[in-house]
């Protein structure tokens, strides 16, 4: 038997693989079939490994068939960013700098997903080195909003949401920076988690800006994002940032409901510039969030405002040093005619670079330029240390703080891709949290009169995951939003 | 004539010196990653995803490094900081990896400290400014074809920078100081310190300036100085350069020059506005690095007798400085010495002796003095030392079992015992050799008995030929006496 895919649980899929109703080999197939009928229309997929997708089920389906155990995610197909590095398969970042780089090693999280039996069905496209909130900056084609072909999915893990959106895998992983798993679920209406930053290993994750990237999963469930990030999380002694304290139990967290939580509403996060369709929907879905048995409690996080300025600052610094390595000498790009050392650099760095790592990485250098430490990078730093100072006090008062994701819902391809200004403004909810490093989450709570999905963002005190997915689970049974799908396009 | 051509007429003109010095850890692996961190293998045998700065690799420190790192400073008195960051150093170069070295900045693990050195038989003392710690580079090929290779076996290698106060004045006295930083390394078991093979690696900063004067001058660096000899003529030759610029009324212009061992000059490599911003910021990869009390105690439990409180040590055994300077100059020349002056407690200068003339002599490298592949064990040497300390042996025939002991690895006792080689001291024998000799010499015995004392050494050399040198030289000289009645 070969169950619908379309808009299927994850952990749902996995326990008919463990339970035998259908073999992983099957759900490979479909999805196969799916993406190579949709995928042309959505740009998702930079590279679809069928070959070692349809070993790996086959493998699974061994294990299930001598009875041996598979682990939690079983045969379940996913898809990751192709920013998680693979052993033996193409890894970019979305960047021409890196075409052709076939990495001898994996990724920590990639490597847990396996392990847990989860099947890579491919790597998703991005914006080039996770830098953007449209994926229109992937060095290779851009994708396309499942909800509407003619809008962007955000980004920068814009395929990674689309393709859950789309069920062209029952879950993947992406990255978030600045807001680049909660804008693009918001956008595409799945469910993105941030984790706290340390919960999930960074080791073979290319980095932009290293103390603010964080690995986190996407769902079409909530369940489905806890099922998902309980594999990937844990310490890695392997990143040294990464955090000892046991990973929580977050599939029971969505389902131990919300009675009694307090739930903060920051002022700062209901601004100017919000559409009133995203207002309203947020707005009714902390009503029904207060039915549930929550109370509400105004609070304020007054440094909000600096947020995108601290966030550029500190995430142009750290970019301009981690690309630095992308010099022609090793691996990827490299230009074809040089005649000096630094012609050799500039040209495979201004042939391999796309527009947005260039402004970033000028920008980034001039942050860092001696003499200007303090004024810039310096400043940033303890700017940083006060928001995450809002955001500790703000926690005294309640047990997570609920705000939108995006001040508007998907816009289309192009409209912004000219004013990076207004592309960075996209980010102005989502900035804070991977400044402070605690988990936020978003899902969908509405569409719009034009059909288009509306997120939810839920944060929460640093390793607090189990209070966000309390919320975002309590909330997720009482409403059908999760349960809309977008049609397959034509 | 300006004053300046005067100034360096008079040689009134010092030089002010200070100097970087990169040490090699020897540890098992590199200071960031697992692959091993040692010298010669195969070009790039030795990397791994971080040390090559693979996209998504990250950095997790060695502890081994940090922790030779604290006993280098606790050695010189520096204070170590509890808490001590890592910082990104930026610049593009083929041997660097990935774009940006590893190094400490504002927070360094040391700050302050002192190397204690004899220059000339002076105590000398430079103060240090800081060690950090970093991970040096790979390393450029030039292939004669034109082709460039890059071998990153060195990248990712522990170093430690120590950086000295501008507190020497001499070329020689700058050789000393780096001596002297080998061989305290060398003590530490920290590092190979073999400027040859690179785990030792030296850059410094010279000025000159009016004597007198305290204001500093303008500082030239010098890169790439890689043996004693290079320290010196570098040196050297950059006073001379400095002297000859003012004396000509020309400025000395700070800038960065590299040194050409081969042809014994220096060339400018890059001026103060072409110095490289090296976008510092703290390494956002490695979370700060916090040295207790608990480990500096451990760290502190673990110090080996430094080569100064040795040589102190010495001299309170009645050893000369020349001596003591042999002795400490590597910490397995003095271990060798103490252990064989545990076995022989009385006869601690002629250990030395026997130590510095005979068994230097006879070994390549006196780090392997520790191994057990010694010929001549201390407590061997302790043997043969008391042997001849105790008549058994004269000096001479003791050179010989000594060359024996090293040949045959036989101890002392057994090649005397078994080839009775040792002296003779029975009277008797003794008596009638001595009789034998002045019988058949009477016109010598006429002119000994008339005053020409010199001549006791004629009856003695008989006496040794007559006994095949195995005649106890004490016990001749007294029956000798006798005989001839003087």
């Amino acid at each position: 038997m070969v169950p619908d895919v379309r808009g299927a649980s994850l952990t749902a899929l996995a326990e008919g693989v463990a339970a035998g109703k259908w073999k992983s080999r099957d759900l490979v197939e479909t999805y196969l079939d799916r993406i190579g009928r949709l995928d042309p229309k959505l740009g998702c997929f930079l590279l679809v490994d069928h070959e070692g997708a349809r070993r790996a089920a086959d493998a699974v389906d061994r294990k299930i068939a001598a009875g041996e155990a598979v682990g939690p995610l079983g045969g379940v197909p996913i898809g990751l960013k192709d920013i998680y590095v693979t052993r033996g398969i193409e890894t970019t970042a979305g960047s021409k700098i890196l075409k052709g780089f076939i990495p001898p090693y994996e990724s920590t999280a990639s490597g847990r997903l396996a392990a847990a039996g989860a099947i890579s069905l491919g790597k998703i496209n991005m914006d080039e080195f996770a830098m953007g909130s449209s994926n229109e900056n992937s060095a290779f084609h851009p994708v396309h909003n499942p909800w509407d072909l003619e809008r962007v999915p955000g980004g920068s893990s814009g395929g990674s949401a689309a393709a859950v959106a789309a069920s062209l895998c029952a879950g993947t992983l992406g990255t978030d920076t600045g807001g680049s798993i909660r804008q693009p679920a918001s956008l595409c209406g799945v469910v993105g988690v941030k984790p706290t930053y340390g919960r999930v290993s960074r080791y073979g994750v290319i980095a932009f800006a290293s103390s603010l990237d964080h690995p986190g999963p996407f769902g079409r469930t909530v369940e489905d994002a806890a099922a998902l990030l309980e594999v990937i999380a844990g310490h890695d002694p392997m990143d040294s940032t990464s955090i000892p304290q046991p990973v929580g139990r977050y599939r029971q967290a969505s389902k131990a409901g919300l009675a009694g939580m307090r739930v903060g509403v920051p002022r700062e996060y209901f601004g100017a510039g919000m559409a009133p369709e995203v207002e309203a929907a947020v707005r009714a879905a902390l009503d029904e969030i207060g039915r549930a048995g929550a109370n509400l409690v105004p609070v304020s996080l007054p440094h909000t405002e600096y947020a995108i300025a601290t966030y550029y600052l500190i995430c142009t610094a750290e970019a301009s040093s981690n690309l630095a390595r992308y010099d022609g000498v090793r691996y990827g790009h490299r230009t074809a005619e040089a005649g000096t050392l630094e012609e050799l650099y500039a040209k495979t760095r201004g042939e391999g670079f796309g527009a947005e790592p260039k402004r970033r990485i000028v920008l980034g250098t001039y942050v860092l330029r001696a003499g200007y430490y303090e004024a810039y990078y310096g400043k940033a730093l303890r700017v940083r240390r006060l928001i995450a100072d809002d955001f500790e006090a703000a926690f005294e008062k309640c047990d997570v703080l609920v705000t939108p994701t995006s001040p508007t819902p998907a816009f289309k391809l192009g409209e912004r891709a000219a004013d990076p200004l207004q592309m960075y403004l996209a980010d102005i909810y989502t900035v804070a949290p991977p400044l402070a490093g605690v988990p936020a989450l978003s899902q969908c709570c509405g569409f719009t009169g034009a059909g288009l999905p509306i997120g939810l963002q839920t944060i929460g005190p640093p390793l607090g995951e189990e209070a966000v997915f309390r919320i975002a689970g309590a909330y997720e049974a009482r409403t059908e939003w999760h349960k809309r799908l977008p049609k397959d396009p034509a | 004539m300006s004053q300046a051509r005067q100034d360096m007429k008079q040689d009134n003109y010092e030089a002010v010196i200070g100097l970087e010095v990169h040490v090699q850890l020897a540890t098992a692996t590199k200071i960031f990653s697992i692959s091993s961190a040692a010298f010669g293998a195969e070009p790039n045998a030795h990397t791994d995803p971080v040390c090559l700065g693979l996209p998504g690799a990250l950095p997790v420190l060695n502890r081994e490094a940090v922790d030779a790192a604290v006993r280098l400073g606790l050695s010189v008195g520096s204070h170590i900081r509890p808490r001590c960051r890592f910082a990104r150093k930026h610049y593009f170069y083929p041997d660097l990896p990935k774009g940006f070295q590893i190094s400490q900045y504002d927070e360094p693990l040391c700050e302050g400290g002192v190397v204690s050195f004899r220059l000339d038989g002076q105590a000398r003392q430079v103060r240090l400014t800081r060690i950090h710690m970093e991970d040096d580079a790979g390393k450029n090929i030039h292939d004669p074809s034109g082709v460039s290779f890059v071998d990153y076996n060195r990248a990712g290698v522990p170093l430690c920078e120590i950086v000295s106060e501008p507190d020497m004045r001499s070329a020689d006295e700058a050789a000393e100081f780096v001596r002297a930083i080998r061989t305290l390394v060398r003590y530490l078991g920290i590092s190979d310190g073999n400027m040859e093979e690179g785990s030792l690696r030296c850059d410094a900063n010279v000025s000159i300036r009016p004597r007198g004067e305290s204001k500093l001058g303008t500082k030239a660096e010098l890169k790439n100085i890689n043996s004693f000899k290079n320290v010196r003529d570098a040196i050297e030759h950059e006073i001379a350069r400095q002297k000859t610029l003012l004396a000509r009324g020309e400025v000395v212009v700070q800038e960065t020059r590299l040194w050409d061992p081969d042809r014994g000059i220096s060339a400018s490599m890059r001026s103060k506005e072409q110095a490289h911003d090296y976008r510092y910021f703290p390494e956002p990869d490695l979370p700060p690095v916090a040295v207790d009390e608990a480990w500096l105690a451990r760290a502190k439990a673990a110090l080996p007798e430094l080569p100064e409180a040795r040589h102190a040590r010495y001299a309170g055994l009645g050893l000369s400085a020349q001596d003591g300077t042999v002795l400490v100059s590597e910490r397995q020349i003095g271990d060798y010495f103490d252990a064989a002056l545990a076995v022989a407690p009385a006869y601690p200068k002629k250990i030395a002796n026997w130590l510095i003339n005979e068994v230097l002599g006879r070994v390549e490298d006196p780090r392997k003095l520790s191994g057990r592949d010694v010929p001549v064990p201390p407590a061997a040497l302790a043997e043969l030392v008391e042997l001849v300390e105790k008549g058994t042996l004269s000096g001479k025939l003791g050179k010989e079992v000594f060359g024996r002991m090293w040949q045959e690895r036989r101890r002392a006792g057994e090649i005397v015992a078994a080839e009775s080689v040792s002296l003779v001291s029975d009277t008797a024998v003794i008596e009638d050799a001595c009789k034998r000799v002045v019988e058949r010499s009477p016109d010598e015995v006429a002119r000994f008995r008339g005053g020409n004392a010199k001549l006791m050494g004629f009856f003695v050399g008989n006496v040794m030929k007559e006994t095949g040198g195995k005649a106890n030289p004490k016990i001749v000289n007294e029956i000798l006496r006798k005989l001839l009645g003087s």
